[in-house]
Order: C-alpha cells, then sequence, then structure tokens
C-alpha cells in the first residue's frame, strides 16, 4: 500500500517537473539531497517516511555509482555477518556493516550477499533495491554543477540553496543535504608525479604485472588492496608513505588498515622482498628514464640541477649514500592516496570551506553536521567524516546511518516542530532501560564516543525521558536541537574503549588487557558503556574545554560497565547491580525491587514507600512471589518467613529482627530490676 | 665572586619556591642570623632552622617546616629559616659539616634544640614545639607510680587527662597536645609512651594511642581512686574535643519536654540522646537507673531523665526509652527495652557518629557492594537452573507474531530473559498456564522482548513484564493488575465474555444478577454490574459501555436496554437510566440512578462497590483500601475471626465512624506477614486477636486496642472517642523517612583522579610492551594484589557534590 502511494507521489512529481521549467521559475523543494549513494539514499528514506517534500539528485544514472567502479578489486572490506547467535534485529545490526536503516527486513544486506566480505557488485544491487523498494524520488541523471545562495527573510534558514543542473535547469531548496562523498582523488604534488598511475586507472589484471618492480604510493587500505592482488606476481612491492602503517586493530579504528588486506606486511616482515618505507612524498621526486624505468630521487637534487637535464644526469640518493634503499628501478608506481571531497561545485557565498585540520580533505562542519559557514547546509555520509575521523565509524555506511538519522530528527525538531522522539518511564524502569540499550543499540555501538543516549529527568526525579543517539558533542545545545528540557539533571550512556587503549602503535594483546572486577570497570580497555550523570546540563564552554582524552566534561558521577567478552552486559551481579547503585546514588533513592508481600510490609510500617512499591503495589501491580522463588529469598535472608515467625518467637524469644529488637517489651519498673544485677561492675 | 653568585642564584631560588608555595602555604621567613634575632619578641615563642646558605640537602626538613608554619602560627609561634653564611659568627650556626639544628625560643631564651631528625614532618615539629611550649601543663611520667602521684596531687581539686601515645611526634601526640594547649590550664594533662604503665590502668591495645579522662574532681577521700573513662575514638585532635566537652556537660539532666525539642552539646557534638522514661512512682528507681547508664555511654550519648507524668506531648504507652539521632531530620525513636544492657547496646549499634577521615588507613569495614540486596534479582538468579514447563506457553517470534494473535483469542506476555521482575512473573504466567491447561479457549503465548524488541515496541510495549490480551476484532487490552496467578488469572477469564456483555432478555438479566448466567465467572467477580436502559438512551449506553470497558477484567458488567427494562428497574425500585450491583457474597442487590452519569463515574460507582465495608485484608487487596487515605483500623487474627468481633465493628461503621477510617480484618493464616507487621508495632508479637489503629495518611502513629478489654462495641466506641481527643497513647510512631540507596556506589571519578595524579606502574595503562615478561611476571602479581587491597572508594554522591565544588574553586588546568 505505501509502495502505490509512493508511486503516485513520484507520478505527481514527474508532472511538476515537466511544468516547471516550460514556466521558467525554479522547483522549489524543501529538502534537496545531493547524491543517491547510500547516505544520500539513507537521509531520501527517513524524509520519505516523515513525509516530506524532497529530492535526490544522482548525476549517475543508477543509485551507488561509486560502488560500480571502486573498490577496483571489487572486495568490500565492510563486514556481512550473517550469523550471531542472536535474533535481535538491533542487536544485529552491530555486526552488519552495510545495511541502510528501513523497517523492511528485506533490506537487509545478508540478503543481498553470502560472502564475509561482500562483492562492490552487490551494494551497487543493494542500493538500487533499496531506492526502488522505498520508492525514493531520486532524479538520475542530474548533474548538480553550481551551488549557490539566495537571501530570502522568508526561507527556513534565511536564504534558500540555487542548484543548477547541468543543463541549467534551477531547484530552489530549504536545506541542503550534500552526501556526495569523497570523490575526486588526491593528488600529492611533486616532480615527476605524472608518472604515477591512479588507483582510480590502474589495471586489476595480475597478469599485467607479472615480473615487474612495482612501487606503491599510499598506505591505506586502497594501497594494500592494490598490493594484495598483485602480490603474488610482481618481484616485489615496495610501499611508500609518509607515516607508519596505521593497524585497524590497534586503533579500533575501521578506516585504518584492515587484517584482510595486510598480506603484504606478512610478507615484509616475514623476509620476502616486499617492504614498507616512510618518508614525506613531498622531498621526492620520480624520474623516468631512457629505459622506462622509474627512479626515486630527492627533490632537492632535482632543483640543483637543469630541470631539462636527461634522466641519467640527474643525481640519485645512491650515488653517495650506496645503501639508499629505494635504488632499484621500478617498473610501474602506483598512486593510492586516498580521495577528498568536491569543493568545485559550491559557491563561495555558501562559505563551505575544508577543515585544516586533516588538509583539505573534508569540509568544515559542526558536530550536528551542519556547515560552520552557511546555516540549513548539512554533509552526510562519507564527506561529513571530520566529525570523529579516525576515531568512530562516521565514514563508513554502518556508522553514518545513524548520524543521518540524527541529523533528520534535528531537522524534524527544527523545521517541523516535532521534538527529538523520546520514551517516558517512571524511575523504577531506569536500569532496565539503560541496560536493554547498551546490550542492543548499534547506533551506540558503531558510533561509539559520538552518538550517546541521553535520560533526562523530570522533576523530583520520579520519570524520565529516553532519548537514543543524540550527536554528545552538541550536548550543551540539547535543549534547542531537540526541543526536550534538561532542568532536572540528566544522564549521558556513550561506548567506550579503554583512555589508553587505542592507538597506532599499542599493542592491543597485552597480558592482563582485560579486567572482570567490578571495582575495576573504569580500566577497562574493550569497547564497554560509560554513563556520565550531570546534575545540570554543561555549557558550551565546559563541552569545548573538557579536559584531555575526556569524551564529555568533567561529570557530577560516572560509571563505567565492566567490559564483557561477549558484549552481553546482563550479568545481575557483575553487570546490573554496580549500576543500579550508581544510579541509586546519583538520584539518592532505592531502586531495588521488592516483592508485594515486601510492598505490603513497608505500606504498613512506613509512611514512604520504595519508588518500586510505590509505583507497582500501590498502583495494584505488585509483583507476587512463588512458592519457589519465596524459599530462595528466605534462604539467601533477604527474604523472611514470616508462616514460621511466630514459632521460633515464641519458643526461645531470641529471634532479632534486623530493625527492631525483639524480647519482650518491660515497663520502666521491671527496667530497675534487671540493674540490680549490673550495680556491682561500677 | 662566586659565593656571591651562588647567594644569588639561591636566592633566586628561593623567590621561585615562595612564588610557588604562595597560593597554598604561608612563605618561610629567611632571615640572617643578625636579622632573626632582633625580631625575637618577648613572650613569644619562636622556632627558626639554622642552615648553611648553600645546604642543598635540606630541603625536606624545609618542606615540613614551611608545612608546618600555618599550624604554628594558630599557637602563636612564628616560624623563620635561618641563612648562615660561611663567615657567619652566630653560635647556633654551628660549624660547617655538623648538622644543623632547629632551635626554639620564647622570646630571646633558647628553650630547646632539636636535631634535625626528631622534625621529621608536620606532626613532629608541631608536637615537638607545644610539647617544649607546654613543659608545665604535660607532665610526662613513665611509671604508675608517677601516675598516682599526680593523680592525688588533683584529686577534689581538678580532674584529669591521661593518654597513651606510642612515640613522640606522632600525629597522635600532636593531637594530644593540642588539647593540652587548648585545656592546659582546666585538666591536669599526663602523657606516657610506656606500654607498662597503659596495661597497669587496664587496657592491652598498645598498638594503638589511648587517652582517659580521670574523674578526680568528684573524689574527696584520698583512698579512693578517681573513676576513668576512656574515649572510644581514635585520638585526633577533633575527637579529642568532642570527648572532653562531652566530660564537661552533666552526667544527667532531667527534662520535661517533648523530645523532639530537647537538645543538648550532646546534639551539637554530634551524639545522640538518650531519655530513660520515668514515672512519679518509680522515679528514684529510675534515677539511679539513668546514672547508671550515663556512666556507662559517657563520651558516648547524652543521658536525660524524661518525666513522663509532666509531660505534655504523648509518648507511646510502653516506651521506657526514647532514643535521639544528632542528625537533625530524623524523628525520635521509641523503644520498648528489655534491660539496661540493651540500652548500651543499642545506642552503640545505632550511634552514627559521622567518622571523619583523618586517618586514611583506618581498617574500617567496607560493606561489599557486590552483594546482591535486591530481592526479586537475587530469588530468580537462584532459582535459575529450575526448570518450568515453559513449553505449555507459546513462544513467539518475530515471524509468528502477528499470524498467532491474529489466528486466535491469545494472553501475550512480554518480558525480558535478563530482567528479574519479568522472569519472577513468568513463574506466575507458567501457574495460570498450568491451571488453564485444556480448558480455556485462550492461548497463552510469551515473547522475549530481548530477542524481539521490534515487535514489542511495535505493541506499545515499554517496560516489562506486561501482559496483553488480543481478540478477534478488538483493540488489544493490558492487563494492569497485580503481577500474579490470580489476578491474572481472574483477567483472562473475565474476559471470554465481552465488556459489557449484552443481556437478550429480563429472564437472562435475572440470571446474570442472581449469578446463574456465567457460573464460573462469578468466582472472579464478587460484583455483577447491569446496566438498564431503555432502547433510545442511546447517550447513555454508550458511556455505559465505555465504564464497562474500562472496568474489562476486573468487574463483570452488563447491559440490557430491552424494551421491556422497566419491568426490571421497579423490580428493583429503580427509575431507568439504572445500574443494579448484584454481590454474589449475600445475594444482595442495590439499585443506583444512572441519569447523567459519565462514563468515569459510573467506573467509579462500580469499583467503590466491589469494595467491602469490613473486608479481610491481604497483600493484594490493601492498595485499593490505602487510596481511601484513611486510618486503617485493622483487625489482626490467626485464623478466621469471631463474628461476634465482625460485628462489633460493622455496627461501629454503620453508626457514627463509617468515614473516619477504613476498617479491616487480617487472616494471619492468610497473610502470614502481618506477623512482620506486628512485630515492628510492638516489638514482639502480642497475644491476638488485636485491633489497631493505623494512621499512614498523618502522622504516622499507630494505637492498640488495650487487649485486656473486650472487643465489643462500647468499648470500640469510647477508644475511638478517647484517640479522637487524643486522650489515648499511641504505641508506635512509624518512620516517614525517604528510601536512600541502601549502599554507596564505587566512586570512579576519585579512582580517575586518583590515577591521573599518579600513574601506577605500567600495564593497567596498557602502556604495553614494557619489559621482558617472564622477568615481571611475579611483580605484576604482587602489584595486582597491592590494587586490590587499596580500599575501595566508597563515597555517596553528597561527597561528590563536595568534591565537584572544591574542584571548581581551582584553576582549570585546561584552560
Amino acid at each position: 500500500m505505501s509502495l502505490s502511494a509512493a508511486l503516485g507521489g513520484s507520478l505527481g512529481l514527474l508532472v511538476c517537473l515537466a511544468l516547471h521549467p516550460a514556466l521558467g521559475t525554479h522547483t522549489k523543494r524543501d529538502y534537496c539531497v545531493l547524491g543517491a549513494g547510500p547516505a544520500g539514499l539513507q537521509m531520501a528514506a527517513f524524509l520519505q517516511r516523515a513525509g516530506r517534500d524532497y529530492e535526490v539528485f544522482e548525476r549517475a544514472p543508477a543509485a551507488g555509482s561509486f560502488f560500480t567502479r571502486y573498490p577496483r578489486h571489487r572486495k568490500l572490506i565492510s563486514i556481512n555477518k550473517r550469523y550471531t547467535g542472536k535474533r535481535n534485529a538491533e542487536f544485529n545490526l552491530r555486526h552488519d556493516w552495510n545495511s541502510l536503516l528501513s523497517p523492511d527486513p528485506r533490506l537487509l544486506f545478508r540478503h543481498y550477499s553470502r560472502a564475509y566480505f561482500p562483492d562492490a557488485g552487490d551494494m551497487v544491487r543493494y542500493l538500487r533495491d533499496f531506492a526502488d523498494r522505498l520508492g525514493l524520488r531520486v532524479q538520475y541523471n542530474t548533474d548538480i554543477v553550481h551551488v549557490t545562495l539566495e537571501k530570502d527573510r522568508r526561507a527556513w534558514n534565511g536564504h534558500y540553496f540555487i542548484l543548477t543542473n547541468q543543463k541549467g535547469q534551477l531547484y530552489r531548496c530549504s536545506v541542503l543535504l550534500v552526501a556526495t562523498g569523497l570523490s575526486v582523488p588526491n593528488h600529492v604534488d611533486f616532480p615527476g608525479s605524472e608518472h604515477a598511475e591512479g588507483y582510480e586507472s590502474v589495471s586489476v589484471d595480475p597478469e599485467d604485472f607479472v615480473g615487474q618492480n612495482v612501487l606503491i604510493l599510499g598506505r591505506g587500505n586502497s594501497a594494500f588492496e592494490t598490493a594484495e592482488n598483485i602480490l603474488g606476481v610482481t618481484n616485489f612491492i615496495h610501499m611508500l608513505s609518509r607515516s607508519r602503517v596505521r593497524l585497524s586493530w590497534a586503533t579500533h579504528y575501521v578506516g585504518d588498515l584492515r587484517a584482510i588486506n595486510n598480506g603484504l606486511l606478512d610478507t615484509y616482515q616475514l623476509k620476502s622482498l616486499d617492504g614498507l618505507l616512510e618518508s614525506d612524498l613531498r622531498d621526492l621526486a620520480i624520474v623516468k628514464d631512457a629505459r622506462g624505468k622509474f627512479h626515486i630521487t630527492l627533490k632537492f637534487f632535482l632543483e640543483e640541477t637543469n630541470a631539462s637535464q636527461s634522466a641519467n644526469a640527474i643525481p640519485l640518493p645512491q650515488d653517495d649514500n650506496d645503501n639508499f634503499a629505494m635504488r632499484v628501478a621500478y617498473d610501474r608506481v602506483i598512486r593510492c592516496l586516498g580521495w577528498n571531497f568536491d569543493f568545485s561545485i559550491f559557491n563561495q557565498s555558501l562559505r563551505l570551506s575544508s577543515g585544516s585540520e586533516f588538509g583539505k580533505k573534508y569540509p568544515l562542519i559542526r558536530a550536528s553536521y551542519e556547515s560552520k559557514g552557511s546555516r540549513g547546509l548539512f554533509i552526510l555520509g562519507t564527506a561529513s567524516h571530520s566529525v570523529d575521523y579516525r576515531k568512530s565509524a562516521g565514514g563508513f555506511i554502518h556508522g553514518f546511518r545513524y548520524t543521518v538519522r540524527a541529523v533528520h530528527r534535528l531537522l524534524e525538531h527544527r523545521h517541523h516542530g516535532t521534538a527529538w522522539p523520546c520514551t517516558e518511564h517512571p524511575i523504577t524502569q531506569l536500569t532496565n532501560s539503560i541496560v536493554r540499550r547498551i546490550n542492543e543499540a548499534s547506533g551506540l555501538y558503531q558510533m561509539f564516543g559520538v552518538l550517546a543516549d541521553i535520560i533526562l529527568l523530570k522533576e523530583n526525579a520520579t520519570r524520565f525521558e529516553y532519548l537514543e543517539e543524540f550527536p554528545m558533542q552538541m550536548l550543551a545545545q540539547l535543549e534547542t536541537l531537540t526541543g526536550r528540557t534538561a532542568k532536572h539533571g540528566l544522564f549521558v550512556i556513550n561506548m567506550e574503549y579503554g583512555k589508553n587503549f587505542s592507538g597506532p602503535d599499542k599493542d592491543v594483546f597485552f597480558q592482563d588487557r582485560s579486567v572482570g572486577h567490578t571495582e575495576d570497570a573504569w580500566q577497562s580497555n574493550f569497547l564497554h558503556p560509560v554513563i556520565y550523570y550531570y546534575r545540570d546540563l554543561p555549557t558550551e564552554q565546559e563541552v569545548r574545554f573538557r579536559p584531555a582524552h575526556w569524551a564529555l566534561p568533567r561529570p557530577t558521577a560516572i560509571h563505567h560497565i565492566v567490559e564483557d567478552f561477549l558484549t552481553d552486559w546482563t550479568a545481575p551481579v557483575g553487570h546490573i547491580l554496580p549500576l543500579r547503585r550508581f544510579l541509586e546514588n546519583c538520584l539518592d533513592t532505592d531502586l531495588r525491587s521488592f516483592y508485594a508481600e515486601s510492598c505490603f510490609l513497608f505500606a504498613l510500617t512506613h509512611r514512604k514507600l520504595p519508588p518500586f512499591c510505590q509505583q507497582g503495589y500501590l498502583q495494584m501491580q505488585g509483583l507476587m512471589s512463588t512458592q519457589s522463588l519465596r524459599e530462595h529469598g528466605v534462604e539467601s535472608g533477604l527474604l523472611r518467613d514470616y508462616a514460621t515467625m511466630g514459632q521460633v518467637l515464641e519458643d526461645s524469644g531470641q529471634q532479632h529482627d534486623d530493625q527492631e529488637p525483639v524480647g519482650l517489651p518491660l515497663a520502666t519498673g521491671q527496667l530497675i530490676q534487671s540493674l540490680s544485677s549490673n550495680k556491682e561492675e561500677l | 665572586m662566586a659565593s656571591d653568585l651562588r647567594v644569588l642564584s639561591s636566592g633566586v631560588f628561593f623567590v621561585v619556591m615562595c612564588i610557588l608555595y604562595k597560593s597554598t602555604e604561608d612563605p618561610l621567613p629567611e632571615l640572617s642570623p643578625q636579622n632573626y634575632l632582633s625580631t625575637l619578641q618577648p613572650g613569644k615563642a619562636s622556632l627558626a632552622y639554622f642552615c648553611h646558605i648553600d645546604f642543598p640537602s635540606t630541603s625536606v626538613v624545609l618542606d615540613q617546616l614551611r608545612e608546618a608554619v600555618s599550624p604554628l602560627q594558630d599557637y602563636g609561634v612564628s616560624v623563620a629559616k635561618v641563612n648562615c653564611a660561611e663567615e657567619e659568627t652566630s653560635r647556633y650556626c654551628g660549624k660547617e659539616k655538623e648538622l644543623l639544628k632547629a632551635y626554639l625560643f620564647r622570646g630571646n631564651v633558647l628553650l630547646r634544640e632539636f636535631p634535625v631528625d626528631t622534625l621529621f614532618d608536620v606532626n613532629a615539629i608541631v608536637a615537638h614545639v607545644l610539647f617544649a611550649l607546654l613543659f608545665n601543663e604535660v607532665k610526662y611520667i613513665t611509671t604508675l607510680e608517677d601516675l598516682q602521684n599526680v593523680e592525688n596531687t588533683v584529686k577534689g581539686k581538678a580532674d584529669m587527662i591521661f593518654s597513651y601515645v606510642r612515640a613522640i611526634g606522632t600525629p597522635e601526640h600532636r593531637a594530644v597536645m593540642g588539647a593540652a594547649f587548648v585545656y592546659g590550664t582546666t585538666y591536669q594533662f599526663v602523657l606516657t609512651t610506656e606500654t607498662g604503665l597503659l596495661e597497669s590502668v587496664g587496657s592491652e591495645d598498645i598498638e594503638h594511642a589511648h587517652l582517659y579522662f580521670f574523674h578526680c574532681q568528684l573524689v574527696s577521700d584520698l583512698a579512693q581512686p578517681c573513676r576513668r573513662t576512656l574515649m572510644g575514638q581514635p585520638v585526633t585532635t577533633l575527637n579529642i574535643h568532642v570527648f572532653v566537652k562531652t566530660m564537661k556537660a552533666p552526667l544527667l539532666t532531667e527534662v520535661a519536654e517533648d523530645p523532639q525539642q530537647v537538645s543538648t552539646v550532646h546534639l551539637q557534638l554530634g551524639l545522640p540522646l538518650v531519655f530513660i522514661v520515668s514515672q512519679k512512682a518509680t522515679y528514684e528507681a529510675d534515677r539511679r537507673t539513668a546514672e547508671w547508664v550515663a556512666w556507662h555511654l559517657l563520651g558516648k550519648a547524652g543521658v536525660l531523665l524524661l518525666l513522663r507524668d509532666s509531660l505534655e506531648v504523648s509518648i507511646p504507652q510502653y516506651t521506657n526509652v526514647v532514643f535521639k539521632r544528632a542528625e537533625k531530620e530524623v524523628p525520635v525513636e521509641f523503644l520498648v527495652l528489655p534491660d539496661v544492657d540493651s540500652i548500651i547496646s543499642y545506642v552503640e549499634n545505632h550511634m552514627h557518629l559521622e567518622e571523619i577521615p583523618e586517618n586514611e588507613d583506618s581498617d574500617l569495614e567496607e560493606p561489599d557492594l557486590d552483594i546482591q540486596d535486591d530481592e526479586v534479582a537475587e530469588t530468580v538468579y537462584r532459582d535459575r537452573k529450575r526448570e518450568l514447563p515453559l513449553e505449555l506457553t507459546v513462544e513467539l517470534t518475530e515471524e509468528t507474531f502477528n499470524a498467532t494473535v491474529v489466528a486466535s483469542d491469545s494472553v501475550v506476555l512480554f518480558y525480558a530473559g535478563w530482567q528479574a521482575v519479568s522472569m519472577a512473573f513468568l513463574q506466575s504466567y507458567i501457574d495460570v498456564a498450568v491451571k488453564l491447561k485444556g480448558t480455556s479457549a485462550v492461548l497463552l503465548a510469551r515473547i522475549n522482548c530481548a530477542d524481539w524488541s521490534d515487535v514489542c515496541s511495535k505493541q506499545n510495549v515499554t517496560a516489562f513484564p506486561a501482559v496483553k490480551m488480543y481478540k478477534k476484532g478488538e483493540n488489544p487490552v493490558s492487563y494492569a493488575g497485580m503481577l500474579g496467578p490470580e489476578g491474572l488469572l481472574k483477567f483472562i477469564q473475565l474476559n471470554r465474555i465481552s465488556c459489557p456483555v449484552n443481556i437478550a432478555s429480563v429472564q437472562e438479566a435475572e440470571e446474570y444478577l442472581n449469578g446463574e448466567l456465567y457460573e464460573d465467572l462469578v468466582n472472579y467477580s464478587s460484583l455483577s454490574a447491569l446496566g438498564l436502559f431503555s432502547p433510545t438512551m442511546t447517550v447513555a449506553k454508550e458511556d455505559f459501555t465505555e465504564a464497562g470497558n474500562y472496568l474489562k477484567g476486573c468487574v463483570l458488567t452488563g447491559i440490557y436496554s430491552g424494551e421491556d427494562a422497566w419491568i426490571l428497574a421497579n423490580k428493583y425500585a429503580a427509575t431507568l437510566p439504572a445500574l443494579l450491583l448484584a454481590r454474589h457474597e449475600d445475594g444482595k442487590i442495590e439499585s443506583v440512578p444512572l441519569a447523567g452519569t459519565r462514563a468515569q463515574d459510573v467506573v467509579q460507582m462500580v469499583t467503590g462497590a466491589a469494595r467491602e465495608t469490613f473486608p479481610e485484608i491481604t497483600v493484594e487487596n490493601l492498595p485499593t483500601y490505602l487510596r481511601l487515605q484513611k486510618p486503617l483500623l485493622i483487625l489482626f487474627s490467626d485464623g478466621s475471626i469471631n463474628p461476634q468481633y465482625r460485628k462489633a465493628i460493622l455496627t461501629l461503621v454503620e453508626h457514627e465512624h463509617s468515614d473516619s477510617f477504613t476498617p479491616g480484618w487480617l487472616n494471619l493464616k492468610n497473610t502470614p506477614v502481618g506477623r512482620g507487621v506486628l512485630q515492628v508495632y510492638f516489638g514482639r508479637l502480642p497475644p491476638l486477636p488485636l485491633l489497631v489503629l493505623v494512621n499512614l495518611h498523618s502522622n504516622g502513629q499507630v494505637f492498640a486496642f488495650p487487649s485486656d478489654r473486650p472487643i465489643n462495641e462500647q468499648n470500640l466506641a469510647l477508644w475511638l472517642k478517647k484517640l479522637k481527643v487524643g486522650l489515648e497513647n499511641h504505641i508506635k510512631i512509624l518512620p516517614a523517612q525517604e528510601w536512600k540507596p541502601p549502599l554507596p556506589a564505587h566512586d570512579f571519578l576519585s579512582m580517575m583522579d586518583a590515577a591521573a595524579a599518579q600513574p601506577p606502574p605500567g600495564k593497567a595503562l596498557g602502556c604495553g610492551k614494557a619489559a621482558p615478561v617472564q622477568e615481571n611476571e611475579k611483580e605484576q602479581h604482587e602489584d595486582e594484589l597491592a590494587r586490590r587491597k587499596e580500599p575501595v572508594e566508597t563515597l555517596r554522591i553528597k561527597h561528590w557534590n563536595r568534591k565537584e565544588t572544591e574542584k571548581s574553586l581551582r584553576p582549570h588546568k585546561e584552560l
């Protein structure tokens, strides 16, 4: 039914499109999405579900065009774990790095590939299905060549984004969502760089490399993927990069070198002829000799001599230094230096600039994924990775599917008055809500350190609201971004690795790397839940100037749930009990659960009841115990056997209650009698 | 020239030092010998450390001295560092190679000289200086004879404070000297370090410092020894102060006012008060008791004699001791204690004197935070290995959920496998399944939301456990009753018929009212409600139907709107629209007019009617009666009650007191936890039957009907009347405390701070591939042990708060 409605919608759209150019006006859209890759489609899916006026522009004739060519060797390194032993769909997404979020269980990537590291072609098929099944409004073959701003006070953001396509057609958008990825191959300029073949065009047929000496520039996954492909047929492969290789198992960052690609490391360290070298490319030069072989020399040697000189006359390092590592001649030089964002289509007025920190790779954005330069311009997907570059998964499908959702939620509140979705619960459900999320939530798990769950306490802390996956660096602006109030204290639930555990040169397999005791939980190394308690919402200043290596400003109190080998944090004593104690002490209340019988006793002997009895038993929803549970309770000493209490008391008069002294009450006169026996002691 | 430079550079060094320390400490003045000696003022004490300008190894001493500047200033002692230049001639400067010394002057008179090694830390410095200055006030003794001599000289004149410290210069010594500085003129201080002497005074624990108060002032006879009181707390400045203050307070005070209002010096010092309740008849004996208690609690609590007869407020009848904690908000406790020893032990167990963590390595026993104190979690965990007959319920999945729920009328339990409350309820659910096995058309199903969270959230289930009933063509109904088998069974059974059920004829209506129509359901609903309408009363019918829907699963409701409905109305003396309420227990049928009654009010009426006037109170139904917000009049009985009592109370209710309380009775055989209630009220199990009035909602007072009087209407009426005008004493006041965290939590923030302040060796922080593993293994193991022995930092949030504010005062490093 929804499909047919969507079809109807897109038909109507076609009519609009046909009409507007004829009238010579802009096509108007509330939301324009650039790019029908995973991030663009993901955003479209959310906009579609919310019934928003949107359009996706894609220059290729179909969705997911990047994956039609890349990765060149066709093997995706995002895992497609089809079996986890668990049936929880949300949990299983923790180990599904390829699916986009949708309510349709058929749109799970495991239905598209059986391979653990799937073929890129399957991704293309998946993305096209995703767009079709959900009936997303995508205009293919539409290349947006220019984006500019038009000031208008009536616009949502004080301006419209004017998009021009390759045919000169104009689109006027209230919000612009850029999901164009990183599409421009990165070039490093040095003398002779023109001799290098690019990753984007180099042959993928190993036959073309038989018996060759190959130099690969770069040390990312594309460089290693290229090496892996030809490792068996070349004489040797040398790999050159500015800094040392970063292994993803040590950094816990999926963008670093993955074990699946690291065959060359193995052969290098096992004294094969392959090898890794570190040097800044910009200091080097490549010289092509008469036989078409390439020699490595230093740039300043070149500057000293006349550029027009023949290759043989150019000084080489080995002339002076006869054991120079790269003194052999190479048959091929391959450049695998990564990708950059395409800034070229954006007019200056958008003030979309590149961040300086990581070079020119990514556009500069806030933690809310909104451009720092223009309000209403959001960067989604791979291009938004500056927020968590080398930290979390925001540059990859399994991460940005959640950040896209966060952006969508922000937009829903900003423009449609829909507050950030939340569920409200009585305080007795506090521990449960947290335990549930830390055990199944995928967004928290993938986007650790970036997206966090927020618990907003209501007045008197009797109820709370639970907000999922909020961009935690925007914590100070939570109220304006979500439309919720945080006046009475809040908890932030984040997932973290141990503070000094991850890093390029860290040995992550050291002895005693895991802790098991609850009191050592703060020293946990593997990814584990951390709960921050703030009595007041932190200010922007506090977030910005938080202590080094802290994900958030210093909280009022903090709790670490001890790391777990199975990432199953449901152990009653190891995980839940310490969490409950933490929450109790933050809220200064008793969060234990009680059987109805205990609540009955409290109700008749206390004027106040613990929250569990108040919100359960007193509402006539008390929990009745069963015979077997009661017996265990008596055995553990937590419950009393009231049925036999009378006898014990009458028999010996020795039974002691933990609260009240027991025994025959004596009038004051009787007190005196017992005194006489004590008198001698004085 | 060279030495000048050195002077200059060390001068610069000290300027830097001063700046560095300025923020936290008073500067240590530095003077030349001449300058120093000229600053000495008559009568003022001064400690000077003489050292060579270029003597670098003395910095440890200097650091300690610097720290001592401020504490010594509190005692009026100034501190200085005197720099001896090489050519210096002052005799205090000594020879170059000699160890240098510190000197204590009063005015310009040299009192003592201290070798540097005696001044090893601040405590030692302060202790030594005060010891020298208070030479006359504090007698240092070594033998028992010395002690007796001093004791004899002060008898009848003053009290004496005797203390044993393990060594001179210890923190305890400093604490004693500090006390002597304040109280030295009032009390005779005696100090020893001899363990033999301590043993002869009566203590065998020579590991710790001890302080005794000798009550010598009262002693007139030289042959009589002075009474002694041992200070129970560790010897610290604050504890000594508190101790001495309590020694000065009167031993016993008589009061005749509300204990809640009484305040003495003890309360201000954080000590509790013990009131011995006395009455005229036994005054003398009570006073002796109180004195005895007072001597035994000296230094631990204040003891007062409370004269009951002249008291304006009432205290519970049997109370013989009133205990008042030092904490302000805590109400006084009225106790019934069997003997004087239990008074002492009660006080000692309930002192709650706030521990002042002056001594960091005190071996206080930490509560074990890892012991489960949640009864539900613990019992479910202990029961985890028992196999339940789960096969009696259908386990649903995402795939089967919708199909199952659509295919047949079904009840679904939503639970989470990891959640204790869910799992406890699952047992009751299975019990119901066992009871319904083969008899019910309703399918019992369950779904584990830990696996199928999507299904649960689609069904709007956000908290576990939850039960919903799915019936064809109807909206699912959520179960909102007790999480136990009885309530659930009732819900399931009553939901078999629609609510309200349509009655076809007058004949059927009669059968419905007398319980024949749904014979098997009458067990579950003590009340059948029937709405009577003429066919045209559509609005009233709608309202009633809405009410019926709301009452689904609680009460049987039916609706009849035939043309001949007036026949029934006439029969039960009602006018249409009307509500007939049939109580099956006694067969009574009551009619209520329904004209203009909204659905909400209908619900109120029916639930009100479902409440009994003199119910047996059970765990399940107590909340229903608590809702009335009235005092409860409960007759506790071991077994069923005497019908006469029932009659007496019912007539009482009918006659006069129907609105002032909720009557009920409690059968201890059915509700054994009632024994627990009685024990709290009486401190024991009183003879039964017993009538108790519990004022839960206002002041928490509990009154007991005198057990020696027969329970009849007159006696009850009289008793209630007396209660009303305040002539009866309550036996107990129920506490109104909030429920606080049962135990503290691990304070990870402080642990992280501590670790940041001094990084522990190696691996815990993942410094990685350090030295060869084999060599390190043993060390690491020891590290591990040492780490585990560290006291767990367990501070409550309140303490966190305090630290937080301290922190914010400090400048931010990050800024």
